[in-house]
């Protein structure tokens, strides 16, 4: 039996304390709804989050939820879930918390494929600490650590959850509570390590970094959403397709030369398509879409909570019953009289 | 005719190449004498490399093994015997044996290149570096090929076989039993019949040349101590304290939750607990100390009885975590195996300098229950005490034991597991749930909160590392409650004192001279004391296990005495913390060369306080 929620049901009493117009709120009330829509009982529903802005998210919404500490939110989670595999799981994250300083962890739970929800919040700024440069600024952005350009190089988080052999990847901007909502359904639905990365606005230090692919005049030509078996298709008016080129991917017109058989048909069973993707936007970031939706699936994976349990249950068939009584006289004993 | 006699106790080092199997050597010759009905003590030390080059100094691998007709507390200062697999191992633990005593060497290598390896310029065979002892000289790589002439093995599989030769003669020499062993054998090598025979073969040929060859014409024995009537088995620290563990688990009926990452020489805890998923233990190798310990936080959070373990390194690692557990108010049992720091420091070798990090080396006001084991059979004991005070009151635990207790092993009469009350933790029950408490109600006496946990109907909350509101559990970041939250938590730890036995006094209650030690030098402060006590010297014992916070009674008995001295293997951790806490003067005794305390550095320091 599911029941039934309403998105206030998720509210909690905690006051929200986000600069007005950041886009934290938009993903809140998303996960607010998304919520009312998965049938888990609000009591079994775990929040688990950083330190950042972002990661003061548990405690707006009305579930469990546990701030933790910078960067370890995904060894928290992952110690619950392996405790209480039927705790529903989710972890917020920012660029900085996830990927920078949690880097690892966020690296070691994708790889182990631990049945936890992944959203991190990518602002490409750190916040909280008012304004420095994140794993995921653009190379030469002037902050308050770099003001003479940063001289790193971006990271690219879907990207390192294919290189973390993460089994569900998908990305979605702030200004789309439909994607988010669904992408945050679909996560729920996905078994093992679900990502999904929202592109994220700070009003107040990163102002306006997305705007080229977030606002709604820009999206459909800025922007390619993928869906399995569908042609990869954008533009305001449908206009533009992708192709394969050869061993690249190529932006074409419709009607000069291409058809929409001609495009290419996206499958999210495919790593390389997504890398294609992800690299065709870098290296071309003018005239390339940057991609949306689910990138990458693999509908078949079993989740490291659940072999766990599964090698446990083995074990146990194999090896009789035991108990500390048992245990201490197994093996070399000897009696003194 | 070879002649008997009847020693009270023996200590045999056995040392060779780390890939000569002295480790192996080592414990059986203990466990034979164990069932023989002797006390026991013994000492593995071995080199961090794990392949250092063969014939080096560096390379070389020891057990040290104590056997007694009376209670054997340390694996013993010196030796009365030496086994010696190459130069190398000779040079490197000569000067542990005693004037007199015996060298078993193997000959066959104590050829020009190894000679040269270990840096003896001169053949100590052949000069007078060995004539204050009773060297018995044996070819044992020959003698054991020649034994295992009829066996269908290679060369290098054959000579492999020469521990158990050297093995054997030991069992001659101090009239052991060789059917304990070839039992073992058999059960270890059951499934390669050829390997078993070999090795079943090199240890009688070991014997039987023992008893044939001229260079030995005594041998000893020793006979079974008094020990009390029961069933008996070896247990090392390590696996002990994760044995402890599980009973604590099952005494409070909770699952274990172990989340960890390899350090040396912690690991052994990890090792041990991997194999009881049967016995609803969950064990995670986590990609590093901090996830290890932070995934044993989720799994506190979530229920279960949750343990991290590391040694000094990794706990610096696990810092900020500790604080966050404290913060939540979580039960948490952290498990410090000590070794030598700082730093990587000495990774193999024991010391007792992190009581420091273990009371004070936090960020903010951030108290800890710490607990100390005294000895390898302890550890059990004190990670049950460890599981049952973090479930009682709610704040996390830090248990210290050392490289030395830890891979040191002794005999344990096996208790019953109903010898261990049951534990009872915090969760509410059914019921419960049905009235308005809330995650922040506390008991009145501990002032533990109470533990809900994710599932619970109705009792949804929020909680993480910011200040949290003493009434609501909300964040606050007021004045008066930091304070309020700070005091509170540092109660909590204050009165765990209510709930922890009453300090011990080894001796008179007051007296001259009073020894105060901690944690794992106990086996041979005791033994210097019982010396000192049986000469009559007016000297006790105070040995601590409980550390923060102590006992209520330490102040009394530390006033009793006119001297106190604090022999720690630090430059001084605990002296100054009764100094300051007591306000009493403590005379230092500190050392840090990787090695425990020998009985009689101690006897001699305290006679000159005496
Ligand atoms: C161990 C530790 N180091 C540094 C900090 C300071 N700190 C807090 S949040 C943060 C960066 C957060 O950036 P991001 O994850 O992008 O989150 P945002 O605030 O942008 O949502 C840093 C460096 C900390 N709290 N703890
Ligand atoms: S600083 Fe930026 S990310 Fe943080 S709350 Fe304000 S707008 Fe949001």
């Amino acid at each position: 039996m599911t029941t039934m929620y309403k998105k206030k049901d998720f509210v909690s009493d905690q006051e929200v304390r986000w600069c007005p117009g950041c886009g934290d709120y938009a993903i809140l009330s998303c996960m607010q709804n998304a919520l009312t829509k998965t049938g888990t009982k609000k009591e079994d529903i775990v929040c688990v989050s950083g330190i950042g802005c972002s990661s003061r998210f548990p405690y707006y919404l009305d579930t469990y939820g546990y701030h933790t500490i910078h960067g370890r939110a995904p060894a928290v989670a992952t110690g619950i879930k392996l405790a209480n595999p039927n705790l529903d799981v989710w972890v917020i994250t920012g660029d900085g918390d996830g990927l920078s300083i949690g880097g690892n962890h966020t690296l070691h739970a994708m790889r182990r494929n631990v049945d936890l929800n992944i959203i991190l919040f990518n602002n490409e700024i750190y916040g909280l600490t008012k304004g420095q440069f994140s794993p995921t600024s653009d190379k030469g952005v002037k902050t308050k650590t770099s003001p003479f350009g940063s001289i790193d190089n971006p990271l690219i988080p879907a990207q390192f959850a294919l290189g973390s052999a993460c089994t569900f990847i998908a990305r979605t901007v702030d200004k789309d509570p439909k994607s988010i909502t669904d992408l945050m359904l679909l996560s729920h639905a996905h078994k093992g390590t679900s990502f999904l990365e929202v592109l994220q606005n700070c009003v107040i230090f990163n102002d306006k970094t997305h705007d080229e692919f977030t606002l709604r005049q820009n999206r459909a030509a800025r922007t390619v959403t993928v869906e399995d078996g569908k042609p990869l298709i954008f533009g305001a008016e449908n206009e533009k397709g992708i192709v394969l080129d050869r061993l690249d991917l190529k932006v074409v017109t419709l009607g000069q030369g291409f058809e929409e058989k001609d495009l290419l048909v996206y499958d999210t069973s495919s790593k390389v398509l997504a890398n294609m993707l992800i690299e065709a936007h870098k290296k071309d970031e003018e005239n390339f879409p940057l991609a949306l939706g689910v990138l990458y699936q693999d509908k078949e994976s079993i989740p490291y909570n659940e072999l766990m349990k599964g090698q446990a249950e083995q074990v146990k068939k194999r090896l009789p019953e035991a108990n500390m009584d048992k245990l201490l006289q197994s093996g070399d004993t000897w009696e003194i009289k | 005719m070879k002649t008997q006699e009847t020693l009270e106790s023996v200590v045999i080092r056995f040392c060779g190449d780390s890939g000569d199997g002295m480790q192996l050597t080592g414990t059986q010759f203990s466990n034979t004498s164990a069932i023989m009905g002797n006390d026991i003590s013994t000492f593995p030390d071995f080199p961090s490399e794990i392949r250092a080059p063969q014939g080096t100094i560096a390379g070389v691998s020891g057990f040290q093994v104590h056997i007694g007709s009376s209670d054997t507390n340390t694996p013993g200062d010196e030796s009365d015997m030496l086994v010696a697999m190459n130069p190398a191992a000779l040079k490197s633990n000569l000067n542990s044996l005693k004037l007199g005593g015996a060298i078993i060497l193997n000959s066959d290598e104590f050829n020009e290149a190894n000679l040269a390896k270990a840096g003896y310029t001169v053949d100590p065979l052949k000069d007078h570096t060995l004539d204050s002892y009773k060297v018995i000289k044996a070819p044992i790589g020959t003698l054991t090929l020649s034994a295992l002439e009829e066996v269908d093995l290679s060369k290098k599989e054959k000579e492999r076989c020469k521990n158990f030769y050297t093995l054997g003669m030991t069992y001659y020499y101090y009239n052991r039993k060789t059917d304990q062993t070839l039992k073992w054998i058999e059960d270890k090598f059951g499934k390669k019949p050829e390997i078993m025979k070999a090795n079943q073969l090199a240890l009688k040929a070991g014997y039987n040349y023992a008893e044939t060859t001229e260079e030995i014409v005594i041998s000893y024995s020793v006979p079974s101590a008094k020990i009390e009537p029961g069933t008996y088995r070896q247990m090392s620290g390590n696996v002990s304290t994760a044995w402890g563990l599980m009973q604590a688990a099952e005494s409070a009926n909770l699952p274990l939750f172990l989340g960890s990452y390899p350090i040396t020489p912690a690991t052994d805890i990890l090792h041990e607990l991997s194999k009881f998923k049967h016995m609803n233990v969950t064990t995670f190798q986590a990609e590093d100390e901090i996830a290890g310990i932070c995934s044993a936080i989720g799994a506190s959070i979530a229920g279960s009885l949750a343990v991290t373990t590391s040694s000094g390194p990794g706990i610096a690692l696990k810092t900020e975590a500790i604080g966050l557990a404290i913060m939540y108010e979580t039960p948490l049992i952290i498990i410090n195996v000590q070794r030598g720091g700082p730093s990587t420091g000495l990774p193999t070798k024991t010391e007792q300098s992190d009581l420091n990090q273990a009371l004070i080396g936090r960020n903010g006001e951030a108290p800890l229950i710490v607990l100390a084991a005294s000895r390898p059979n302890d550890c059990y004991e004190m990670a049950y005490e460890a599981a049952r005070l973090t479930l009682e009151h709610m704040t996390p635990v830090m248990l210290l034991t050392d490289g030395y207790i830890a891979n040191g092993s002794e005999p344990w009469k096996i208790p019953k597991s109903t010898d261990f009350e049951k534990i009872n933790h915090r969760k509410p029950s059914e019921s419960d749930l049905k009235t308005d408490i809330t995650f922040m109600t506390r008991n009145e006496h501990s002032l533990a909160r109470t533990w809900i946990t994710p599932g619970m109907d109705g009792k949804v909350h929020r909680m993480g590392g910011l200040e949290k509101d003493f009434v609501t559990g909300n964040i606050s970041a007021e004045p008066i409650n930091h304070q309020k939250m700070c005091e509170l938590r540092a109660q909590k730890v204050q009165k765990v004192a209510d709930n922890i036995p009453l300090q011990v006094v080894e001796g008179e209650a007051t007296g001259d001279l009073l020894v105060v030690s901690w944690g794992g030098t106990y086996g041979a402060t005791r033994m210097a004391v019982r010396q000192l006590q049986k000469d009559g010297r007016s000297v006790s014992l105070m040995h601590l296990k409980y550390l923060n916070p102590m006992p209520k009674n330490v102040s009394d008995i530390l006033a009793g005495f006119k001297k106190i001295i604090v022999p720690e293997l630090n430059l001084g951790q605990l002296a100054p913390i009764l100094r300051s806490r007591y306000g009493v003067k403590t005379i230092q005794y500190n050392k840090v060369q990787g090695q425990p305390f020998k009985i009689e550095e101690l006897v001699n320091r305290f006679k000159e306080e005496l």
